[in-house]
């Protein structure tokens, strides 16, 4: 009945104009289906203010802190940064820059353990800073009266990326053609995962600047609206919110219902807009675009004061002392965090980063002293102890009840998903919208069996994506083998074909050489036949000479005709040649003599740079001493 | 009578015409199902088939001339796909064809290397790049661990190395559980 309602007033909404759906839209809440209330547990850690951490002794900044490309390094071992420097700057068109959170030393580029649920190594810059934390010269952007797309292009050295976990660089939000079509911008505050509770601290504390960033944002995307949904539970960030915004037309705060994941973009989207974003499109398709409320604070001092991505806001909470916020820079030792937490309590069995719902276990090695850095994705860690965080009951068999359909946000059907995942019909399960899934963790939470749902999905995810990649693979190795065939083909048939140019060629010279020679050849073997027993003769009667040698040679007409005419040359060939050399040397010092004199040198110097002309002049003026010195010591002799 | 003898001559006719005409139209050129079946092999151009390449295997899988489980990198998932296709019943993996192995890649160590291009001439995917009498060195990304180059190399240079796990490749792992020994109802506490 409610839909049909809702079917005709939207209906005479679009009829009797735009705004009045506007209107509508504005205050209207649109729930999406599913969904899950587990224990909130946010009171804790908004008990006490956000509190600034102290510089630690050691900063591990992974390079790896964000969705895309890895970026490149620009700083070595041994190099002293100040603070706010660009350590590694954004290679490829989705990356974001590092920048250095404290001024001081590059202690090591090196792989150490980062926080990711592999718990593998990866590339890290240590940085040791020398306490005087002396910011590089921060260079403001007057962006009203700077063009957008120049704006755009300069995040690109910010390092801002998504601080609401997501971690998608945020240039690539903001289109570079400062045209992006997009009419409203949500901004979201939702923060609806258990335990977390940066960024409503931060509203409440920060909510002037909060607004101003806003205005940078709506001011970069064109867009006209802004609405700020934030979850019921946070009324104090709400209210501190809607005062910031008030004099701000357009910027609006919209109080949505606590639910479990209304924070996810496209969730939060319908909520607010009623607007369903299509699974193969993007936000900014539909005139939308979703940002955090952490990360245009980041825009808003990146814009104004220069100042790049260095820290965040980060919830230590769970069993430790004193649960808070704290604003931490980036690299941060985990365990400066539960220090300045009070310590973590004696029940304490692992960390989470992130919520319970879509957080991962950091590596335990070494526990309690995990060495693992906050990183830009880090939004909360959790001290987990078994009595909140127990390890799942075994899983029992699905019976197929159908509460995780109810569950999902998506409108998935995620028995059907964990059956096909179970049994690596991988095509089956992708057939099913597994790529829609966002690892939301309700079917999990809900599932009466127990039975690990998400990390199936997990695993038939990263599995698909891995047979992708391999095929992508396959695919080029096809085209290469086949190049490669084609190539060794076409190499054959070149070289099949020089050898038959080369066959023909040399049949026709000797074609050619008996045709020609043909009816004197047989002459000049006869010829040459007596001039040998002529010669022989002449041995065998004492006369010992050279010219017997050159009779032993084949007697073709040439020989013949040389051996004829030898004696007659004899006497004038040698003489002729010293003539021709001796000619050649006197025509060469003639050359040589007239280019002197014309004062040309013959070197390869023309258009020669600066420095290879400078080299020159240098071996030259070392070749005259040489001559100078040869010269001298021969007069002296 | 003659009405319906023509009536059912002129379709015949129309119907040939029409058969005659999409048949030139929508001719397939080559054999589709090659091409299908070379889709799933993996195009690691080892040769470990028998065949002198993927196609050369896909080809003799089509015309029935060889099985569908003697390439040992498509590994089991491979056999599988090809029995699907073939409408067949799967096989297991012919050992004597070798063992499906982690996905690994060539490594030249470049000061023994004597720049013989000896395996440059070898590699069915010109991974190798280098000219006589230079160092060689592998393009690892375009590598695909088909071992081709090993015997040809006269100073045995080259050594497969298996394709390490970064965060980047990571793989979420099957879910499991850790069994738990639960002791058992001992009589003596059962009475």
């Amino acid at each position: 009945m409610n839909a049909i309602v809702n079917f005709t007033n939207k209906l005479l909404n679009n009829r009797f104009g735009n705004n009045k759906s506007l209107n509508n839209k504005l205050t209207d809440i649109f729930k999406f289906n599913g969904g899950v209330h587990p224990p909130e547990h946010k009171v804790e850690s908004t008990t006490l203010p956000i509190t600034r951490l102290a510089i630690p002794e050691k900063l591990t900044l992974p390079l790896r802190q964000h969705v895309g490309n890895l970026p490149k390094v620009k700083v070595q071992v041994g190099d002293y940064v100040l603070k706010g420097q660009i350590l590694a700057e954004a290679e490829g068109t989705v990356s974001a820059a590092i920048h250095a959170p404290t001024s001081g030393t590059i202690a090591a580029i090196a792989e150490q353990t980062i926080p990711h649920p592999s718990g593998l190594p990866d590339m890290c810059i240590t940085l040791l800073p020398d306490g005087k934390d002396t910011w590089t010269g921060l260079k403001p952007i007057d962006w009203r009266n700077t063009p957008k797309k120049d704006l755009v292009a300069s995040l690109r050295a910010s390092g801002i990326v998504g601080l609401g976990g997501a971690t998608f660089p945020t240039q690539v939000k903001l289109r570079a053609d400062g045209k992006s079509g997009v009419h409203t911008l949500v901004i979201n505050a939702a923060e609806c995962e258990p335990y977390i509770s940066c960024d409503d601290m931060l509203m409440r504390e920060r909510a002037g600047e909060i607004v101003k960033g806003i205005a940078i944002a709506q001011y970069l995307l064109g867009a006209e609206t802004c609405i700020i949904g934030i979850e019921d539970n946070k009324p104090e960030a709400a209210s501190s919110m809607a005062n910031a915004c008030i004099d701000h037309a357009g910027m609006l705060v919209k109080v949505v219902p606590t639910l479990y994941p209304s924070g996810d973009a496209r969730r939060l989207v319908h909520l607010l807009l009623g607007t369903e974003i299509p699974s193969d499109k993007r936000s900014t398709d539909v005139g939308l675009q979703v940002f955090n409320v952490a990360t245009v604070l980041a825009l808003y001092r990146y814009f104004e004061f220069g100042e790049p991505s260095i820290n965040r806001i980060v919830t230590m909470t769970g069993s430790v002392k004193t649960p808070q916020n704290f604003e931490v820079l980036f690299g941060t030792p985990l365990q400066s965090l539960i220090a300045a937490a009070g310590g973590i309590k004696p029940e304490v069995s692992h960390f989470i980063m992130g919520g319970p719902m879509m957080g991962f276990d950091l590596p335990n090695a070494g526990f309690p002293n995990v060495d693992i850095p906050i990183t830009k994705a880090a939004n909360c860690i959790i001290a987990a102890a078994p009595r909140q965080f127990a390890a799942p009951p075994p899983a029992m068999p699905c019976i197929r009840c159908a509460r995780c359909a109810d569950a999902c946000p998506v409108s998935l059907q995620p028995q059907e998903l964990y059956w096909f995942a179970k049994s690596d019909n991988f095509e089956k399960v992708r057939d099913y919208n597994l790529f829609d899934c966002i690892e939301c963790g309700c079917c999990t939470y809900v599932c009466p069996s127990n039975i690990p749902l998400v990390q199936y999905y997990r695993y038939a995810k990263s599995e698909i994506i891995a047979i992708d990649r391999a095929k992508e693979a396959a695919n080029m190795a096809r085209e290469r083998n086949d190049f490669r065939i084609a190539r060794v083909e076409r190499e054959k048939l070149e070289r099949a074909q020089k050898h038959a140019e080369r066959a023909q060629a040399g049949k026709a010279e000797i074609n050619n050489d008996v045709n020609a020679e043909a009816p004197t050849d047989k002459q000049a073997v006869i010829a040459a036949a007596i001039a040998r027993a002529k010669a022989q003769k002449l041995a065998a009667s004492g006369m010992t000479g050279t010219s017997t040698e050159k009779t032993i040679m084949p007697a073709t007409p040439a020989t013949v005709m040389a051996n004829q005419t030898e004696t007659l040359n004899n006497e004038t060939a040698k003489p002729d040649k010293q003539a021709l050399i001796a000619a050649a040397l006197e025509r060469a010092k003639a050359q040589k003599l007239a280019a002197a004199q014309a004062g040309i040198a013959p070197k390869n110097t023309e258009n020669v740079s600066a420095f290879v002309q400078a080299e020159i002049n240098k071996i030259d003026a070392i070749r005259e001493k040489a001559q100078q010195a040869t010269a001298t010591s021969k007069t002296s002799s | 009578m003659f009405t319906a003898l023509y009536i059912m001559l002129g379709l015949a006719l129309l119907l040939g015409v029409l058969l005659g005409v999409s048949a030139l139209l929508l001719k397939v050129e080559g054999d589709p199902l090659v091409a299908r079946i070379d889709a799933i092999l993996p195009q690691t151009q080892c040769g470990q088939c028998g065949y002198p390449g993927c196609k050369p295997y896909a080809t003799a899988i089509a015309n029935g001339d060889a099985d569908i489980n003697q390439c040992p990198p498509g590994g089991d998932a491979g056999a599988h796909a090809l029995a699907d296709l073939m409408g067949v019943e799967y096989k297991p993996l012919n050992a004597e064809h070798g063992l499906p192995k982690p996905k690994s890649v060539a490594f030249i160590d470049e000061t023994t290397c004597i720049g013989c291009t000896l395996c440059i001439q070898a590699c069915p995917v010109d991974a190798i790049l280098g000219a006589a009498k230079h160092m060689h060195t592998i393009i690892a990304s375009e590598c695909t661990g088909c071992e081709l180059c090993l015997a040809p190399c006269p100073v045995d240079c080259i050594s497969m190395l298996a394709v390490a796990e970064t965060p980047d490749n990571w793989k979420w792992k099957y879910p499991v559980f850790p069994i738990k020994v639960v002791p058992l109802h001992s009589p003596t506490s059962a009475t």
